[in-house]
């Protein structure tokens, strides 16, 4: 497909910012409204494959190197990792710890170790996403 | 404990056999092993003098918690039987070293399998615990088996092994049955305290299964009718294994256990009936067809098989003594006595025989009694051997048959007076049947001495140029032959220190001591019944063997179809071959058919077991009003679902398959569920698409564009799945038992795990280990599918990769 399309990827270079915020909002939203680390990673995958569609697998791994073998590894092991903390205090498996805190700029902000966790899953959904994409459509 | 542990000496040693193999290779590795059973016959020797003094005990706790344990229990018939084991073992393991090359043959191998079947013998008649009575005896069927293939590069040897390995191993298996119902109706594994509460056991439901059970085990091991045809296949086997394992020890396992659980089944009327028909038909069956063998090893395969039928006869004849008054002066007294004294015949008696039979095999290089004959002036020594085994084996004076065969007849005739358990309809044919089998063992005898020793024989037609086998080879046999001689002129000698003991072991009931068993034995008492019979064995037999020629050629009357043997071919391949067809019928190999099968059983599974609990119960007072939009996308739903299965090509079914998904997200916006909602969209574009590419991806060939046809058998189960699945949700529905625990999410989604969205804060935190292993099981996915793609192999290096 050697065909130049300007309009695709023009919108494309505007479009990939605002799905991404969006999936980056989604995700950081869910623990108060819908959204989470699934969905959100899910639609962060997809203005990735937004990429993909318009330019091809070569330019994106150039403008994105990204090894998304490690980034589902470093996903899993965050989420493990959360998981452990509590074990380090004295408490069970799992338990998760919050507080509010005053953030400059934010203001009064809520930081809870599920977020961690969240992340975690985030980057699995992203990593995983990817790597079936990328390995079915540069199979030959 | 020494007690204990002697019974694993000559397996101890064995495991010294190969390093004496090979760094000794001079000397016959048979040499090391002959000093086991000759030190154990010595330590059996020194309790003679005193088991009249009581058993003597031992046990080792093998797993106490589970109450299991090795105890060896001496008494008359346990000492008795272990002496026989080393002393037939000495004499065994002597005739071998001259029987197998030091060069040719792998001796570590035979002796090791030898001294582990002494270890199990003598474990099988000490052991007083059930449990290790079992072990010892299928180490016997195990250390037999590998005894019988020892020249496993013979097609006979490995079937022969095989079939005794099939047979004895059923038996065992039942035999570990009947012995778990007695160790439950009596509370305890011991056979000795089994013995002292046998009154309880008798009232046991399950106490003629026990004797069944228990019977099958020792039947098969005792080679008893239909069982025995294992045994004449056995003599593919080495020489000495068949004289050691098949006349004198292994098949008389069967024996023991019969006499050791006398006192405690002879109270029933089955165990009687079971020993002594199965004893009488084995005894018969087995002097019947020994005179059609043509194969020396065969005639003394099918003689051992008749004598251990006549000991079990006998045996069952003890139990009677159960069920008369006064029974030390009645003639019923007899019968334990004389199934020990024939047991110790026989031993020796057909121990030298299968030496005999060997050498002759040895010397002339054939078995096959047809060609064999005129040996007599060539081999003197081994003819006289023979001479005097087959005349004892006959019954003949001056040798110890005569002595047994008249005790077994007393025995045989006490039958016919007894008249408990309608004896009196069966009983007197009992003592023809065992005449008739004695005039026909009276045939083989001499068929067997005759046709080998005397006649014209054809010597220079053998394989090899006969001649006297060497002194070493004979020593085994002379002894043994002289015992029969001796046994003769001193049975009260043998009775009063082996006899009696076993005998008191056998009918505890009957008597204090050993010496309150008031039978002497003498070579003439008279012209009793039984010396008639004797009288009339040897006259009808002795016309019998003249006319020999004349009717033999009878047997060949029998076909080959209705035999034993056939049977049991028949049951192999029923096992093998057949089975095998049965599951080709239903393991098609096609996915299609498993799934069919899943489905089916499922469906009948879950409905019926609706209507056998009652499960169809259903009310519709808590279902929620049906909006408008729901009847829109439930209508969608299925118009995309209907689309599916209609659908002429695959991009139609697979677009009307992201209808469904997205009207199910639809479902998701209308019950409330903006994270399903929003995920489920997602996922449902990403496998749209996924579909998409595999769909391009399909080969050219076969790539038909057509609907799929309709089948009404794959209809019909796939109604009934839907059927099942909807019962089933509208009978949950319908039977809430406990009310929902979301009330506890709501109130404390913000007090305590500091959230909002109830959905994420259940997924990252209540049950936040669920997620955990949820994205675990997306890497493995993603893991998958990239090892898949990338590490197939092409077809180049799937070749390379077969042949290496």
């Amino acid at each position: 497909m050697k065909m130049n399309n300007v309009i695709l990827k023009t919108t494309v270079q505007v479009s990939f910012f605002i799905i991404f915020l969006f999936s980056i909002h989604i995700f950081l939203a869910g623990h108060f409204a819908p959204g989470g680390g699934f969905v959100g990673g899910l639609l962060t995958a997809s203005a990735l494959v937004l990429l993909l569609l318009t330019y091809d697998i070569k330019t994106v791994q150039k403008l994105l190197p990204i090894n998304y073998m490690m980034m589902t590894a470093v996903g899993l092991a965050l989420a493990l990792g959360t998981a452990s903390i509590s074990v380090f205090f004295g408490d069970a498996f799992f338990k998760h710890y919050f507080s509010h805190f005053e953030i400059p700029l934010l203001g009064n902000t809520e930081l809870h170790t599920a977020m961690l966790f969240d992340s975690g899953v985030y980057l699995v959904v992203v990593g995983v996403t990817m790597i079936i994409i990328q390995s079915i459509g540069g199979d030959e | 404990m020494t007690q204990v542990l002697l019974i694993f000496l000559p397996i101890l040693f064995a495991l010294l056999l190969p390093m004496l193999h090979k760094k000794i290779s001079r000397v016959h590795t048979g040499w090391f092993v002959l000093l086991v059973p000759f030190a154990l016959v010595l330590y059996y020797a020194s309790f003679v003098p005193k088991i009249g003094d009581g058993p003597f005990t031992s046990t080792f706790y093998w797993v106490k918690s589970l109450d299991l344990s090795i105890t060896s229990h001496l008494d008359g018939l346990s000492l008795l039987f272990s002496l026989l084991i080393t002393g037939i073992g000495t004499l065994v393991v002597l005739y071998s070293i001259f029987y197998l090359d030091k060069k040719k043959e792998q001796l570590h191998n035979f002796y090791f399998y030898l001294l582990m079947f002494m270890t199990a013998m003598l474990g099988v008649v000490q052991s007083d615990h059930l449990i290790s009575l079992y072990l010892f005896w299928e180490l016997t069927s195990i250390s037999s088996f590998l005894l019988i293939a020892y020249w496993y590069k013979r097609d006979k040897s490995r079937f022969g092994a095989l079939k005794s390995m099939m047979i004895t191993v059923f038996g065992g298996l039942m035999m570990l049955g009947g012995f778990l119902l007695l160790a439950n109706a009596g509370g305890t594994y011991s056979i000795r305290e089994l013995i002292a509460n046998s009154s309880t056991i008798a009232e046991s439901p399950y106490f003629v299964w026990m004797i069944v059970l228990i019977l099958l085990g020792a039947f098969t091991k005792s080679a008893q009718f239909p069982f025995y045809i294992w045994l004449p296949d056995a003599m593919e086997a080495p020489t000495p294994v068949s004289a050691y394992l098949h006349s004198a020890t292994m098949v008389k396992a069967g024996i023991y256990l019969v006499a050791r659980l006398t006192p405690l089944f002879a109270i029933s009327e089955y165990w009687i009936w079971f020993v002594v028909a199965s004893g009488i038909i084995t005894l018969f069956w087995g002097s019947f067809f020994a005179v059609k063998q043509t194969d020396l090893k065969g005639i003394l395969a099918f003689s051992t098989v008749s004598q251990l039928g006549m000991i079990m006869a006998m045996l069952g004849a003890a139990g009677i003594a159960l069920h008369v008054d006064s029974p030390q002066q009645t003639i019923f007294a007899f019968a334990a006595y004389a199934a020990i004294f024939h047991l110790i015949n026989h031993a020796t008696f057909k121990g030298s025989l299968f030496m005999i039979a060997g050498i002759v095999d040895h010397e002339t290089g054939t078995r096959d009694i047809r060609k064999l004959g005129g040996l007599m002036s060539l081999m003197p020594i081994s003819f006289t051997i023979a001479a005097i085994g087959s005349l004892s084996m006959a019954g003949l004076p001056p040798f110890n048959g005569f002595l047994s065969k008249e005790l077994f007849l007393t025995s045989m005739l006490s039958l016919k007076e007894f008249e408990l358990f309608n004896f009196s309809t069966w009983g007197p044919i009992i003592p023809w049947v065992a005449w008739i089998a004695s005039i026909f063992t009276f045939v083989y005898c001499l068929y067997f001495a005759y046709y080998t020793f005397m006649g014209k024989g054809k010597v220079d037609k053998l394989p090899k140029k006969p001649h006297e086998a060497p002194i070493g080879m004979l020593i085994s046999p002379i002894i043994l032959a002289t015992l029969v001689v001796v046994i003769f002129f001193i049975p009260n000698v043998i009775g009063k220190y082996f006899i009696k003991p076993a005998v008191l072991a056998i009918q505890p009931q009957l008597y204090n001591a050993s010496s309150d068993v008031a039978i002497h034995v003498q070579a003439f008492h008279g012209f009793t019944p039984e010396l008639k019979m004797t009288i009339g064995v040897v006259l009808i037999g002795f016309i019998l063997f003249l006319t020999l020629k004349k009717w033999q050629p009878l047997y060949q009357l029998q076909p080959d179809k209705l035999s034993l043997n056939n049977l049991y071919d028949r049951m192999m391949r029923l096992a093998d071959v057949d089975s095998k067809k049965i599951s080709e019928l239903y393991m098609t190999g096609a996915i299609r058919h498993y799934l069919m099968y899943m489905f089916s059983f499922i469906v009948v599974i879950v409905i019926a077991t609706l209507f056998w609990k009652d499960g169809f119960n259903f009310s519709f007072e808590n279902t929620a009003k049906i909006g408008l939009f729901e009847i829109i996308v439930v209508f969608v739903l299925v118009a995309s679902t209907v689309t599916v299965f209609a659908a002429r090509t695959r991009l139609t079914a697979i677009i009307a398959l992201g209808a469904v998904g997205y009207s199910v997200a639809l479902f998701f916006v209308i019950f409330n569920a903006p994270d399903l909602a929003l995920t489920q969209l997602v996922i449902e574009t990403v496998s749209v698409a996924l579909f998409l590419l595999a769909f391009y991806h399909l080969p050219k060939l076969s790539r038909h564009e057509e609907a799929m046809p309709f089948k009404m058998r794959n209809f019909l189960i796939a109604l009934g799945v839907g059927i099942m699945v909807t019962l089933l949700a509208l009978s949950a529905q319908s039977q809430k038992l406990i009310p929902s625990i979301s009330q506890y999410y709501k109130d404390t989604v913000y007090t305590e795990a500091g959230g909002g969205n109830i959905v994420n804060v259940i997924l990252v935190d209540y049950r936040g280990f669920d997620t955990l292993f949820e994205i675990t099981v997306l890497s493995i996915a993603g893991m998958a599918i990239l090892g898949m793609i990338k590490l197939r192999l092409s077809k180049k290096e799937k070749k390379s990769n077969e042949n290496e």
